[in-house]
């Protein structure tokens, strides 16, 4: 059941210059999480900031009725959250949207820049189930790679950067770990970044969910502006996704942006 | 507790405040947020005679106190909402309409006569002010003559309460108000969203893919508030108030200009609650004031 909340800020740490993750207490019960859900959060106090903005649920820690936002600063909203400390509150609609399946036995998980934050709820999630997740984080730089060390409890960690400061050089789809033998790949990060994993998948004929950012409105369906033209028509990405079965986006894959 | 019924034609609101169309889905999307029985009613989504899949994305940008939309009529089509969706929102105990849309008047007419057998449903919302949409839509709601063609032709077909949608985006709203009143609207709604634009700088290009899109949210309140002052005092019948409220104060001031019940919006993407507050704001003013029927105050300037 989806929930608006009060959240207390009880953590911050900022990620480089980029990134920050808040740890947030919920007044009460938290409810379950699915990996690849999200949140809508209240900006208070910025002028040019209206709607709420949709961010991706990074961590949970259920037995303390908590969870984690790893946000990325790319406008005014993200930049105003970024001002936050520990100690003020946080409104929050959640938890939004259709998860990934934690499914398969050897999964791949490709994550991209902030793409990486519901990868590691993800992984926690295979962890539990008893799979061991192989994981494959990309970026330009190292620097822009902004959780490492703490997936490596929860999997096979490999980084592949643009410049060579992590990991091998190049694109996570020339990663020497991309091409091994996996029966289910769950990506997010930039769309290039996953119509590539999603293209291959589809050539391999392998499962594969991808997890679309777009933006919105609502984020609970009603305002329809967050659409996907998958080949079932125009599906809310706030509700029918943000995960989508790759199978169902070719016309997406295909599409040239 | 002050009286806050409230009374369109022939449908009784528990309360006058109501949803948009458009904002609020087939309120089945808020039920987890709010009783959605507290509400005067719920104006579902535009529905149109055939499926609609809307306009590309992206089609929303957010601006100053505001947003801009260009959906464009996306929804499952008046069959699917009369076998599909109706036996499910049937049962709420709110007064639900559906917003009818179209691009020819054969359209309006069928979606009506579809509606009208829907023993659950009170009433329609004719939305001959839709910016989004290229056939149709808006061009029926600019123009005195055929804004009246339209409703004449609905009334035909459609024998319950007929809420008509009114545009902003006209030289004058109260002409196009006084001319569906004389079709035989018996009510009219208004506003809808103002034409709008944004360009993203950066990239050197609209933000939306229609390039134009329809403007709602705070920064409407005042053009809508001004407009259903005008139009309540051309007209007889029941004026339904709306644009960019999100408060009970914001409501109080649409219903002092002489609405008689008024539609949440936008304010229902910030806080999918935002209406059960508006109604206890709504008491809560009357007791303040010592208001015993919300009536008293309606249409006072």
């Amino acid at each position: 059941m989806k929930q608006i909340a009060d959240f207390t800020i009880v953590g911050r740490e900022q990620l480089g210059e980029q990134y920050f993750t808040l740890t947030l207490q919920h007044p009460d019960k938290l409810g379950p999480i699915a990996a690849g859900q999200f949140v809508e959060v209240e900006v208070r106090n910025c002028r040019e900031v209206m709607l709420r903005r949709p961010i991706s649920i990074h961590d949970v820690d259920e037995s303390k009725n908590r969870l984690t936002l790893l946000i990325q600063i790319v406008g005014k909203g993200t930049r105003k959250l970024s001002e936050l400390e520990v100690g003020a509150s946080l409104n929050l609609i959640f938890p939004l949207g259709h998860g990934f399946a934690v499914a398969g036995e050897r999964p791949l998980l490709v994550g991209g820049g902030a793409g990486i934050a519901p990868l590691f709820h993800l992984a926690k999630c295979y962890k539990a189930k008893g799979v061991e997740p192989t994981i494959l984080l990309g970026g330009r730089t190292k620097a822009l790679i902004p959780v490492r060390d703490a997936f490596v409890e929860y999997g096979r960690v490999h980084y592949a950067t643009e410049d060579g400061s992590l990991g091998e050089q190049g694109l996570v789809t020339q990663h020497s770990a991309f091409a091994g033998e996996y029966d289910h790949i769950c990506t997010c990060g930039p769309t290039p970044m996953m119509k590539a994993v999603g293209r291959y998948a589809m050539e391999k004929g392998m499962d594969c969910e991808v997890s679309l950012e777009n933006m919105m409105a609502c984020g609970i369906g009603a305002c329809l502006c967050c659409v996907c033209d998958t080949d079932e028509g125009h599906k809310c990405v706030c509700k029918e996704g943000p995960v989508f079965d790759v199978r169902k986006l070719t016309k997406w894959l295909e599409a040239s942006k | 507790m002050a009286k806050l019924e409230t009374k369109i034609h022939n449908i009784v609101l528990k309360n006058p405040v109501m949803t948009a169309s458009g904002t609020f889905g087939y309120g089945e999307e808020f039920a987890d947020f709010m009783d959605l029985s507290c509400l005067g009613g719920i104006i579902v989504k535009g529905t149109t005679g055939e499926r609609r899949q809307g306009n590309p994305y992206p089609r929303m940008a957010e601006t100053p106190a505001g947003m801009l939309n260009a959906v464009g009529l996306q929804n499952v089509g008046v069959e699917t909402f009369c076998k599909a969706v109706y036996p499910r929102i049937k049962d709420i105990d709110t007064n639900i309409l559906v917003n009818v849309s179209g691009s020819s008047i054969e359209e309006y007419c069928y979606v009506a006569e579809q509606v009208d057998a829907l023993d659950n449903i009170p009433g329609i919302e004719l939305n001959i002010s839709c910016p989004n949409v290229k056939k149709g839509g808006m061009g029926f709601g600019t123009d005195p003559a055929m804004a009246a063609q339209v409703v004449k032709e609905v009334r035909k077909v459609y024998h319950k309460t007929l809420i008509v949608k009114l545009t902003p985006n006209v030289t004058s709203i109260v002409d196009i108000a006084k001319a569906v009143e004389q079709a035989g609207a018996d009510s009219v709604s208004l506003i809808n969203t103002l034409l709008g634009m944004a360009i993203d700088v950066e990239r050197q290009r609209p933000y939306l893919s229609t390039i134009t899109g329809g403007l709602s949210g705070p920064c409407v309140k005042p053009v809508a508030v001004r407009m259903v002052w005008q139009v309540a005092h051309a007209v007889q019948i029941p004026v339904v108030g709306l644009g960019g409220i999100s408060c009970a104060a914001d409501a109080l001031e649409f219903l002092m200009a002489g609405a008689k019940a008024v539609q949440v919006g936008t304010a229902n993407f910030l806080d999918p609650a935002v209406t059960v507050k508006i109604v206890d704001g709504l008491q809560d003013y009357c007791q303040r004031h010592g208001i015993n029927d919300i009536n008293e105050i309606i249409g006072i300037i």
